[in-house]
C-alpha cells in the first residue's frame, strides 16, 4: 500500500501528537516538525486536487459501507490549508507566548491532536466518522482552554466541555436516526435519500448539535469565557480554527440534505442577526481586550450564518461563496488578533481596555497587527473580510433580502465602535505614567501575528483564485 | 409493539432525561452523569438499527459504532472528571 | 494606444512601499527619513509628469485584474485622473517639506510619515480608480490613513475629534459600499465611463436610479463636506497644521469632490443625471453649503476654524459647477479643484507658521503680524485675495467660469450666489488682512517666540506664487485651465 497525502494529512499530526506526548522534552521540536510536515502534505494534496478535481482514498483498502474512505475536494483542501498555515504561524507565536514549562509540554500534543481532528473532519465522507472527529476536537480544545491553569480558565473549560459533549451527543443521536432510516451513513447515501420527516428530525438534531459547537447565538454562552481565558495561542486556535470545523460540517450537511423549509433558513438568519447584534453590544461593554475579541467571534459567526441564510430553499450553490470567504477571513484575521492581544497583554502587563493608554510601553507592532486584523473583521477594503461581506451583501441585495443587508451594515458600524475603543487606548498619549521608550515592546514574536494580519488584508485581492480553487471537485453539487 | 420500537422509544426517553439533566442540573458531577445518560440513549438508537427480524443476523456495523461511541465517551468523561477535581482544588486553595 | 500599463501602478506603489520603511525607521534617523520622504515625493512628481505628458498625447493607461468573478480592481489614468494626481503629487512634495520642518522635534515622526505616505497613496488611488469598486477601496484606505494623522497629538481632544471624523467618514464609506453594490447589482458593472453606465437601468426603473444617485452622492458628500454632512471638517482641524493643509487641499475633501465628479459624469453621465432631475437639487444643496460655510466662517475667531468653514464653502463651488450641467461651469469646477487646493494649502501652512512662530492662533491676536512675518503674510494675502476672487487671481478664474456656466445653464441665481459668496469671503478674509497689515502689534517689543526655518517659510510662499501663476497665466498651454477644457470635452463627449 502506498501512502498518499490524503492519509498522511490525518496521520502525520496524529503521530506527531503521540510523539510529542511521549517525549515531552522534545515536544517543541517534534510539534513544530509535525506541523511543518502537515503543511507539506496539504500542499501535496492541493496539487493532486488541482490536477484531478477530487481525491478519494479508502482507508486501508476497505471500501464503504464497511471501511472509511477519505475524500478531498477544493473546499476540504481550502479548510485544510487554512488550518495548516494559520496553525503553523500560531505555532511560531506559541514559541514565545508559552513560557511556562508545563504549558510548553502539553500545548504541542493537544494542538496536534486538535489538528488531527480538524483534518479528519475536512476529509471525512461519513457522518459517524464526523462524530468521532468532533469529539477528538472537543477533547483537545478543552485541554487547550485549560492550559493556562487559572481558575477562570478551568471553569470556562468545564463549561465548554459540557456544551461540546452535549453538541456531539445531539449529533450522535441524529446519526442514529439516519442509520435507522437509511441503513448507511456515508455522504453518497445522504445525497441519494428521499426527504422524509424522520430524516428532517435527524438533520435537526445534528444541526442543533453543530450550532452549539460553533456557538451560534443563543448557544454561544460558553464561548466568550473559554476564548478569553485561554492562553493567547490557544485562543487563536480555538477562535480562528476550531469553531470552523462545526461550521464546515453544517455547510456540507445542508448541501447534501437541504433544509426542508424556507422558514428554517430564515430562522438561521435570524439567529445570525441576533449574534451580530448581541455580540456587538457585549463587545461594546467588555472591559478586557481578550473578552472583546472573543465577543467579536460571536458576531462573526453570526455574520457567517447570515451568509447561509440568504441561500433560500434552493440550497447553498449561490451563498457558499460568501460563507466560505467569511470563514477563511475570520480564521486568518481572528488568529492574528488573538495573538496580537496576547502580545499586548504580555508587554503591558494587563489587558484592561480603559487603562491601556496609561502604560508607557506601547508594543506598536502588536498594536498595528491588531488594527490590521480589525480592518479585516470590520470588513474594510481591500481585506478578505471586505470581500466576504461584499459577496454576502451582493447576494442579499440581489435576492431582495434588504433586512439582511441592514443587519450587516449595523453590525459593521458596531464593530467600528467597539474596535475604536481599543484604538483610543493605543493612540492616546496624555495619560501616560512615564516617558515613552522608542520601539519598546517590539519582539520577534510579533512576526507571526503580523504575517497573519497582512495575509488577512491582502488575500482580499486574491478572492477570485481562492473561490475557483474551492469550486474544484464541485463540493456544492454540479454547478451550472 | 415490536422490540425495535420499544428499544427505540426507550432510547429517545433516556436521551431526553439526560438532556434535561445536562441543561438544568447545577451540580457539576450531575451534569456529567446526565451527559452519560444522553450517550446511552444515543447508543440505544444505534443498536436498534442493528436489529433484524429474528431469523436474520443482526447488522454488525451499528455494534461497531456503539463500541466506538462508548470509547469516545469514556475518555470524555475522564477529562470532565479531571477538570472537576482540578477546579475543586483551585477553589479550595482560594478559600484558604 | 496603451503602453507601459504599469506606470499608474508604479506611481501608486512609490508611496505605498515607502510607508512600511518609514514606519520601521527609528525616530532618531531623521536625515534618512527626510531623504526617503523627499526622494519618493520627487520621484512620484517626475513619474506623474511623465504620465501627464503621455496622457496629454492621447494615451490611456489601464491595468486591471479580477477580484471576484466579473469584478475588477482597475487603475486607469484618464485626463480627469491626471488632473487630481498631479495636484496631489505636487502638493505632497511641498507639504512633505513643510511637515519635516513642522515636526522637527515632535514625537512619533516615524508613524506620522508612514501614514502620510499611505494617505497620499490612497489619494492617488482615488484619482486613478477605473471603477467605483476600486474607488471605494481607496476611499476607505484614505479614511484609515488619515485617522492616525488627525489624532496625531494623542490628547483627549484630538481623540474625540478623531472619533467624530471616523464615525462620519466610515458611515459615509458604508453607504458608498451600499451604493456600489446596488450599482453592481443593477447595472452589472461599476466601471467609470464618460456618459455613464446606467442608461438601461434608468429606462427600466427610474426610481431606483434616483435613489442610487442620492445614496452615492450622499456617500461621497460626507468627505466633500456638503451641508448637512460637513460637521466633521471644522472639528478635525485639531490635527497638526500640515495634516489640515493636506486634508483641506488635496486629500479628504478633494476625494469627496472628485467622487461627486466621477459619480455624476461617469457613473450616471451628465445627461442622464439631468434627465433624472437630480442635478438641480444638487446645485441647490451646493449653493446652500456655499452660503452656510461662509456665514459660519465670519463668526469664527480661531484661525483654523475660520479656514475650515471657508473650505466647506469653497469645495462646494466644485459641486456647484458639476451640478449646473453646463460645460462652461464644469471648466470652472475642475479648475477650482486645483485652484482651491493651492489657495487653501497656502492658508493652512500660514496658520501653522503663525502658531509656531508667534503663538498666534486666533484672528483677534493677528494685530500687526504682517510686520513680524512679512513673507508668510504676503503669501496669505495673495491666497486670501485670490479666494475672494480678485482678478486675475486663481479664484477669480474659477468664479468667472462658474458664473458663465450659470448663465449658460439658464440659472441666473448663480450670479447672485457668487456675488454674495464673494462678499462674504471678503467679510471674513479682509479683517484678517486689515489686522495683519494695518494695526500695530499688541506687544510689538515681544520678539518672535521661535525662528521659522526655511522649510516652514518656503512652502506657503511657493504655493502662493502658484496661485498667482495659475490665475495670471490661465490661458497658457499646460495650465490647469487648459487641461480642464480637455477633460470637459471628454466628459461632455464633444
Amino acid at each position: 500500500m502506498t501512502i498518499d497525502p490524503i492519509t498522511l494529512a490525518v496521520f502525520v499530526p496524529l503521530f506527531g501528537a503521540i510523539a510529542a506526548f511521549v517525549f515531552p522534552r522534545a515536544a517543541v521540536w517534534l510539534g513544530l516538525g509535525a506541523v511543518l510536515a502537515t503543511c507539506a502534505t496539504v500542499l501535496g494534496l492541493a496539487r493532486e486536487v488541482l490536477a484531478a478535481g477530487e481525491v478519494v482514498t479508502p482507508l486501508g483498502g476497505w471500501a464503504p459501507p464497511l471501511g472509511i474512505s477519505l475524500r478531498a475536494d477544493g473546499l476540504s483542501v481550502a479548510m485544510l490549508g487554512m488550518s495548516a498555515i494559520v496553525g503553523l504561524l500560531v505555532s511560531f507565536g506559541a514559541l514565545d507566548a508559552l513560557r511556562d514549562l508545563r504549558q510548553r509540554q502539553y500545548f504541542w500534543p493537544l494542538w496536534l491532536l486538535l489538528l488531527t481532528g480538524m483534518n479528519g473532519v475536512y476529509l471525512s465522507t461519513d457522518i459517524f466518522n464526523l462524530y468521532v472527529m468532533i469529539e477528538v476536537i472537543a477533547l483537545a480544545a478543552v485541554g487547550l482552554t485549560v492550559l493556562s491553569g487559572t481558575k477562570d480558565a478551568v471553569r470556562a473549560g468545564l463549561e465548554y466541555m459540557y456544551a461540546s459533549i452535549l453538541g456531539a451527543l445531539l449529533f450522535l443521536m441524529g446519526v442514529g436516526f439516519v442509520y435507522l432510516q437509511l441503513g448507511r451513513l456515508d455522504f453518497a447515501g445522504l445525497i441519494a435519500a428521499e426527504p422524509s420527516g424522520a430524516l428532517s428530525a435527524a438533520l435537526a438534531l445534528m444541526v442543533i448539535g453543530l450550532l452549539l459547537k460553533t456557538a451560534l447565538f443563543p448557544l454561544h454562552f460558553w464561548l466568550p469565557a473559554a476564548h478569553a481565558n485561554a492562553t493567547a495561542p490557544a485562543s487563536a486556535l480555538l477562535s480562528g480554527l476550531v469553531v470552523k470545523a462545526a461550521l464546515y460540517i453544517f455547510l456540507r450537511l445542508t448541501t447534501y440534505m437541504p433544509l426542508p423549509d424556507e422558514i428554517l433558513v430564515t430562522l438561521i438568519g435570524a439567529l445570525g442577526a441576533g449574534a451580530v447584534l448581541w455580540g456587538g453590544v457585549q463587545a461594546l461593554r467588555a472591559e478586557r481586550l481578550k473578552l472583546l475579541v472573543a465577543w467579536s467571534t460571536v458576531t462573526q459567526i453570526g455574520l457567517i450564518f447570515l451568509a447561509f441564510a440568504r441561500a433560500g430553499q434552493v440550497g447553498l450553490t449561490e451563498s457558499w461563496k460568501a460563507a466560505a470567504l467569511l470563514i477563511l477571513a475570520h480564521g486568518v484575521a481572528k488568529s492574528a488578533m488573538f495573538l496580537a492581544a496576547g502580545r499586548i497583554k504580555d508587554e503591558v502587563g494587563h489587558d484592561r481596555i480603559a487603562d491601556l493608554d496609561k502604560s508607557d510601553i506601547r508594543p506598536t507592532l502588536a498594536q498595528f497587527t491588531f488594527a490590521l486584523a480589525a480592518i479585516s473583521l470590520i470588513g474594510l477594503p481591500p481585506s478578505l473580510g471586505f470581500i466576504g461581506k461584499w459577496s454576502l451583501m451582493e447576494g442579499a441585495m440581489a435576492a431582495g433580502y434588504w433586512h439582511w443587508v441592514a443587519v450587516t451594515m449595523i453590525g459593521t458600524l458596531m464593530s467600528v465602535a467597539y474596535f475604536s475603543r481599543v484604538f483610543a487606548g493605543f493612540l492616546r498619549f496624555d495619560r501616560m505614567r512615564g516617558e515613552l521608550a522608542e520601539h519598546k515592546g517590539w519582539a520577534l514574536a510579533d512576526i507571526a501575528p503580523l504575517t497573519l494580519a497582512v495575509a488577512a488584508i491582502s488575500l482580499g485581492l486574491m478572492a477570485a483564485p481562492i473561490l475557483s480553487f474551492i469550486e474544484l471537485g464541485y463540493p456544492f453539487g454540479e454547478l451550472p | 409493539m415490536t422490540p425495535d420500537l420499544i428499544y427505540g422509544a426507550t432510547g429517545i426517553a433516556v436521551f431526553a432525561i439526560g438532556l434535561i439533566g445536562a441543561l438544568c442540573a447545577q451540580d457539576r458531577l450531575r451534569r456529567v452523569l446526565a451527559l452519560k445518560l444522553c450517550s446511552v440513549g444515543a447508543g440505544f438508537i444505534l443498536v436498534v438499527g442493528a436489529w433484524r427480524i429474528p431469523p436474520a443476523d443482526p447488522d454488525p456495523v451499528p455494534h461497531a459504532l456503539v463500541i466506538t461511541g462508548i470509547v469516545v465517551m469514556v475518555s470524555a468523561t475522564a477529562v470532565a472528571l479531571a477538570l472537576i477535581r482540578r477546579l475543586h482544588t483551585l477553589e479550595a486553595e482560594d478559600d484558604d | 494606444m496603451t503602453e507601459t500599463p504599469f506606470l499608474p501602478l508604479i506611481i501608486l506603489l512609490t508611496s505605498l512601499l515607502a510607508a512600511p520603511v518609514l514606519f520601521a525607521l527609528p525616530e532618531r534617523a531623521a536625515r534618512l527619513r527626510t531623504g526617503i520622504n523627499l526622494g519618493v515625493a520627487a520621484l512620484k512628481l517626475v513619474l506623474v509628469g511623465w504620465l501627464s505628458w503621455k496622457v496629454g498625447q492621447g494615451v490611456i493607461y489601464d491595468i486591471s485584474f479580477e477580484v471576484l468573478p466579473g469584478l475588477e480592481f482597475k487603475l486607469q489614468a484618464d485626463p480627469l485622473a491626471i488632473l487630481f494626481v498631479s495636484l496631489s503629487a505636487l502638493l505632497w512634495l511641498i507639504t512633505t517639506v513643510y511637515s519635516v520642518g513642522y515636526l522637527e522635534s515632535g514625537p512619533h515622526r516615524a508613524r506620522f510619515f508612514g501614514f502620510f505616505s499611505l494617505c497620499v497613496s490612497a489619494t492617488v488611488g482615488v484619482a486613478m480608480a477605473g471603477n467605483l469598486f476600486t474607488f471605494l477601496i481607496f476611499y476607505e484606505l484614505l479614511t484609515l490613513a488619515t485617522y492616525p494623522l488627525v489624532i496625531h497629538r494623542g490628547t483627549a481632544e484630538s481623540l474625540r475629534a478623531g472619533r467624530i471624523y471616523l464615525i462620519y467618514t466610515l458611515a459615509g464609506g458604508l453607504v458608498l459600499l451600499l451604493g456600489t453594490l446596488a450599482l453592481w447589482v443593477l447595472a452589472g458593472t461599476t466601471d467609470f465611463s464618460p456618459g455613464g453606465v446606467l442608461e438601461a437601468v434608468v429606462a427600466e426603473n427610474r426610481l431606483a436610479a434616483q435613489m442610487l444617485f442620492v445614496v452615492l452622492v450622499g456617500a461621497v458628500g460626507v468627505k466633500a463636506a456638503l451641508v448637512p454632512l460637513h460637521a466633521w471638517l471644522p472639528i478635525a482641524m485639531v490635527a497638526p497644521a500640515p495634516v489640515s493643509a493636506l486634508l483641506h487641499a488635496v486629500a479628504v475633501v478633494k476625494a469627496g469632490a472628485f467622487g461627486i465628479m466621477r459619480v455624476v459624469y461617469e457613473v450616471f453621465g451628465i445627461e442622464t443625471a439631468q434627465a433624472l432631475g437630480m442635478t438641480a437639487p444638487l446645485a441647490a444643496l451646493a449653493g446652500i453649503t456655499i452660503i452656510y460655510g461662509s456665514l459660519k466662517a465670519i463668526t469664527q475667531d480661531d484661525i483654523k476654524k475660520r479656514l475650515a468653514y471657508s473650505t466647506v464653502s469653497q469645495v462646494s463651488y466644485i459641486t456647484l459647477g458639476v451640478a449646473l450641467a453646463s460645460p462652461i461651469a464644469a471648466v470652472g469646477a475642475l479648475a477650482h479643484l486645483i485652484h482651491q487646493g493651492l489657495m487653501k494649502i497656502t492658508m493652512f501652512m500660514v496658520a501653522g507658521n503663525l502658531a509656531e512662530g508667534l503663538g498666534v492662533k486666533k484672528v483677534s491676536e493677528m494685530d500687526g503680524v504682517g510686520r513680524r512675518m512679512p513673507g508668510t503674510m504676503l503669501a496669505f494675502s495673495a491666497a486670501a485675495l485670490a479666494m475672494i476672487g480678485l482678478p486675475p487671481l486663481a479664484g477669480f478664474v474659477s468664479k468667472w467660469y462658474l458664473a458663465q456656466g450659470g448663465l449658460d445653464a439658464g440659472a441666473v441665481w448663480v450670479i447672485a450666489l457668487l456675488l454674495g459668496s464673494s462678499l462674504l469671503n471678503a467679510l471674513y478674509f479682509l479683517p484678517m488682512l486689515q489686522r495683519a497689515w494695518f494695526r500695530d502689534p499688541t506687544d510689538a517689543d515681544a520678539p518672535p517666540k521661535q525662528r521659522i526655518g526655511w522649510m516652514l517659510a518656503a512652502p506657503p510662499i511657493t504655493t502662493a506664487l502658484m496661485v498667482l501663476a495659475v490665475g495670471g497665466f490661465a490661458n497658457a498651454p499646460f495650465s490647469p485651465l487648459e487641461w480642464t477644457r480637455f477633460v470637459v470635452a471628454i466628459e461632455y463627449q464633444e
